[in-house]
């Protein structure tokens, strides 16, 4: 007797490098932190990229890019002011084309967030850390203008950035959303994200979506600025493009970062808790539709901080630690 | 009146107070108040336009009115106005320990 053929494409691709299986993260609807019917909660689980978050599609976009046009030489080193997810990406797709990369960040970074890097093979410098990302950034910028074999990108000002989610991020939620999306929400950090997608939801979808940015509130102690004018804008951010934008502070990130495992089983990272937090409200201000928010990372790398088991309140830092 | 948060970076400006409370209709009045009963915020505050300093950004309670409608943004006495510098994210300074 002949076995009929198994017929379950498609079954999320098969490629030919790592690099390439970046994007195309699955849509999860949250039915139960849904605050009303008719209103559906959709995660796009950016963290379900090959390294664990949405900073797979911007760092592959970086490098692409900067190949593309010529900037970049076959094993030329690639320079980059980050700690956070988008040099982990870095690290991995860098090794995979062969370039070296050095990464400059505070020295004040999780002991997760150092292994992640080391194990794909990234050089770190660092930085002081009681001078945070602007420090790591002046030093960046510093050694790239002193050193001209090395190429940096600088995510908060390279447009490839926004594109990747333009041409990405933002493609896959209306392809599987057949257009429908009533509101979209993520976290404002570099901007690439927002600024991406809600170009191309603007332009395909116009005023029917709202826009809706969820920000990190910094607690007190982050904020050491001798200054209002020592804060910091990235470049690529355009304010226009926002409809709403919305501050959570890092006790509710938390909180909502421990009600999507609870409620949903989605293990993810805290800035997922403060989107989620916002995408709700948002949701419980429509009528009906579909609102989507974006998933950024999972939750590995923030376990050493108790979160996901300790009562919010005995988070050891949770007001001076810098969480997105 | 309306509540306002002050960020540490413009505490000295207020006499140190953590939080200080100011009439006004609008996010522009409330402020224009706050300036007048502490001038030395005006220059932290506001450029010479008279537009808000692009690296502060206020809140009606949570949301940023920039995305509101602006200085013109309404405000009623339930209402926190909370300032805040711009800080960028992504990579940051993360846990200690």
């Amino acid at each position: 007797m002949t076995v009929p053929p198994i017929e379950r494409r498609p079954c999320a691709g098969r490629y030919t490098d790592l690099v390439d299986s970046i994007g195309n993260t699955p849509l999860i609807e949250l039915k139960r932190l849904s605050p009303k019917p008719g209103v559906r909660i959709w995660a796009k689980l950016e963290s379900m990229n090959p390294t664990g978050s949405i900073k797979d599609r911007v760092a592959k976009a970086l490098i692409e890019n900067a190949e593309e046009k010529g900037l970049i030489s076959p094993g030329q080193t690639i320079l980059e002011p980050t700690s956070g997810n988008t040099g982990i990406s870095l690290a991995m797709i860098c090794a995979r084309k062969g370039y070296p990369l050095k990464v400059v960040m505070p020295d004040n970074v999780t002991p997760e967030r150092t292994q992640l890097l080391k194990m794909y093979g990234a050089e770190i410098v660092y930085s002081p850390g009681d001078q945070g990302s602007n420090g790591a950034v002046a030093m960046a910028l510093e050694m790239a203008a002193a050193d001209a074999s090395y190429y940096m990108p600088y995510q908060y000002g390279n447009e490839a950035n926004p594109r990747a989610h333009y041409e990405g991020t933002a493609v896959e939620i209306l392809e599987e959303l057949d257009g429908n999306v009533a509101a979209f929400v993520a976290g404002l950090g570099t901007g690439g994200t927002l600024m991406g997608v809600a170009r191309r939801f603007k332009e395909e979808l116009g005023d029917s979506v709202m826009i809706v940015a969820a920000e990190p509130m910094q607690g007190e102690p982050v904020q050491g600025l001798r200054s209002l004018d020592d804060g910091f804008i990235p470049p690529i951010i355009d304010i226009s493009l926002l409809d709403r934008k919305i501050f959570v502070t890092n006790r509710d990130a938390v909180v909502w970062t421990r009600r999507l495992l609870d409620e949903e089983g989605l293990f993810a990272g805290v800035s997922s808790g403060a989107i989620a937090r916002v995408a709700v409200r948002i949701g419980s201000e429509m009528d009906e539709g579909n609102v989507v928010f974006i998933v950024c990372d999972d939750g590995w790398k923030y376990l050493s901080s108790g979160l996901y088991t300790l009562p919010v309140d005995e988070v050891e830092n949770l007001e001076s630690t810098v969480w997105w | 009146m309306a509540t306002i948060r002050i960020p540490p970076v413009l505490r000295p400006s207020v006499g140190g107070e953590r939080e200080v409370e100011a009439d006004g209709a609008t996010v522009g009045d409330v402020l224009s108040n706050l300036v007048a009963a502490h001038p030395a915020t005006r220059d932290q505050l506001f450029g010479e336009d008279g537009d808000l300093n692009r690296y502060v950004n206020v809140y009606l309670n949570d949301e940023d009115v920039r995305v509101l409608d602006g200085l013109a943004t309404a405000v009623s006495g339930a209402d926190a106005l909370v300032i805040l510098p711009a800080m960028a994210g992504g990579a940051r300074p993360s846990l200690r320990g």
